[in-house]
């Protein structure tokens, strides 16, 4: 008969079903091969933690900096292993985060890849993101924040939960505004529950800036600060190539010298989002191409051409106007 | 004769064990939840066995991953009755099942002073048996402190 997978408690077991309870209650995968590691290069050959940081590395373009500082990070989340396993060090560390950078410059795509790392390490027990802003944890009414934000965290529970805007949540004009139940909440999960979810605190670097100097419980219990910084042209023409490909879609000789003129032209505009405003023109080109090819009615199309984006698909956009 | 000399009532699952410790009720709502299993917790200071529908103590939990998240609430649930009966139950929502599959308590009162066997005559000879807990002798905004 298989042995029971749950234990009786007082019931004498042997030493190897108890040792696996015992991990289990510890709140770890049960006979987690991490926890026997004694090298570096056991803790990343157990946890594929490479192979996540390598798809970071080439799926996601330019942003140098984010990148070494995950390096960093992962670097002492597995030495932090080795001393946990040795029995050096007790406690999990504080990975609480903020990343800090304008919108659409991959902030929410790295904190996904960030859960991952974390999950493979054993840091947090499902890596699942639960990405929310002010209005998923702040009511409307008295009584309403604190079920609200409690909901939020249970669903992020052993996973990390990404908060987009994070200043939102204060708001010193009003001293009576529900968002300090909120940030309060939180800052007890934070402190207390370390080892079931990691907190991401996400938004613009000056309103982050002045979160965390009004906040100084918030800004304390985060460990990792990141900058995420705006992309340079360059990079942001690869990122269309590497969008476009993702979609079998591909540009002509004229679209890429058109989008070349294109990104600094709406580099200059508002409501520049960086990789989302290309995103998002991308989208557009993709539109009027489908719109041209519409129009060849009785023609048979090829494949190139179902999948080529022309000059004037680029150009057409106002941006040139 | 004393049937049952520590008056626990025993419902539900494991309700013949040593208190579950937090760590084997994560095991027990992780289980569940790899199953999809929605947990909600539901409390009562009424142990009659008769009395199925307890007070829900907040929504049923759906889309939840880690059993800490149920922790979290059952807590809470202790914080807010200590003195009372809290059960965790699991519905199944499987088309066709849409049922509880599981169901056990996870913290009772201090005291339990268990049940007493009430006797009613009726025409003739017969007798009527009914059972009546003593936690429910008092009104209800009474009961709990002592
Ligand atoms: N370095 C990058 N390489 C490729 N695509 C990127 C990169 N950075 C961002 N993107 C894309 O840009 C879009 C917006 O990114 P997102 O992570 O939502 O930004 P943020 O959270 O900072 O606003 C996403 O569709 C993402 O795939």
């Amino acid at each position: 008969m298989a042995a029971p997978l749950y234990q009786i408690p007082g019931q004498t077991a042997s030493t190897a079903e108890s040792a696996t309870t015992e991990a289990a209650a510890a709140g770890t995968a049960v006979a987690d091969p991490l926890q026997s590691a004694r090298t570096v290069e056991e803790v990343l050959a157990q946890s594929q933690v490479s192979a996540v940081m390598d798809e970071l590395d080439r799926d996601l373009i330019g942003l140098a900096p984010v990148k070494g500082r995950i390096r960093d990070i992962a670097a002492l989340l597995v030495i932090d292993k080795l001393r946990m396993n040795l029995g050096l060090q007790a406690q999990a560390p504080s990975l609480h985060m903020s990343f800090i950078g304008n919108p659409g410059t991959g902030k929410t795509t790295v904190a996904l890849r960030m859960a991952q790392i974390l999950h493979r390490l054993g840091y947090v027990r499902k890596g699942h993101l639960i990405a929310v802003t002010r209005d998923d944890l702040v009511g409307q009414y008295i009584g309403h924040t604190a079920p609200k934000t409690k909901e939020v965290l249970k669903k992020a529970m052993g996973g990390v939960l990404f908060i987009d805007e994070a200043y939102y949540l204060y708001r010193p004009e009003n001293e009576r505004d529900y968002g300090q139940e909120a940030i309060e909440i939180l800052l007890q999960v934070m402190e207390n529950q370390r080892d079931d979810l990691v907190v991401i605190l996400a938004g613009y670097k000056d309103r982050m800036d002045a979160f965390f100097r009004s906040n100084p419980g918030m800004s304390s219990r985060v460990a990792h600060h990141l900058d995420f910084p705006d992309y340079q042209p360059r990079e942001l023409e690869e990122i269309a190539q590497r969008m476009l490909q993702s979609m079998h879609y591909r540009l002509s000789d004229s679209a890429i010298a058109a989008v070349h003129e294109y990104i600094p032209l709406r580099m200059q505009q508002a409501h520049f989002a960086n990789a989302r405003s290309i995103r998002n023109a991308l989208d557009r080109a993709r539109l009027r191409q489908a719109n041209r090819l519409f129009a060849q009615k009785g023609r048979q199309l090829t494949r190139d051409e179902l999948m080529t984006i022309e000059g004037e698909d680029i150009r057409a956009s106002r941006v040139f106007t | 004769m004393m049937t049952n000399p520590v008056g626990r009532i025993t419902q539900g699952q494991f309700s013949y064990l040593p208190e579950l410790t937090d760590a084997e009720i994560s095991l027990q709502v992780q289980y569940g939840l790899n199953k999809g299993y929605a947990w909600s917790v539901e409390y009562t200071d009424d142990p009659h066995p008769r009395n199925t529908y307890w007070e829900m103590f907040g929504l049923p939990m759906f889309e939840l991953r880690d059993a800490a998240g149920v922790l979290m609430e059952v807590n809470n649930c202790r914080k807010t009755f200590p003195q009372h009966y809290i059960r965790l139950m699991a519905f199944d929502s499987t088309r066709g099942v849409e049922t509880i599959v599981m169901s056990f308590i996870v913290n009772r009162p201090e005291r339990e002073p268990g049940f007493a066997l009430v006797r009613q005559e009726t025409h003739g000879r017969t007798i009527r048996y009914t059972v009546r807990p003593y936690a429910t002798d008092r009104p209800e905004s009474e009961r709990g402190s002592r």
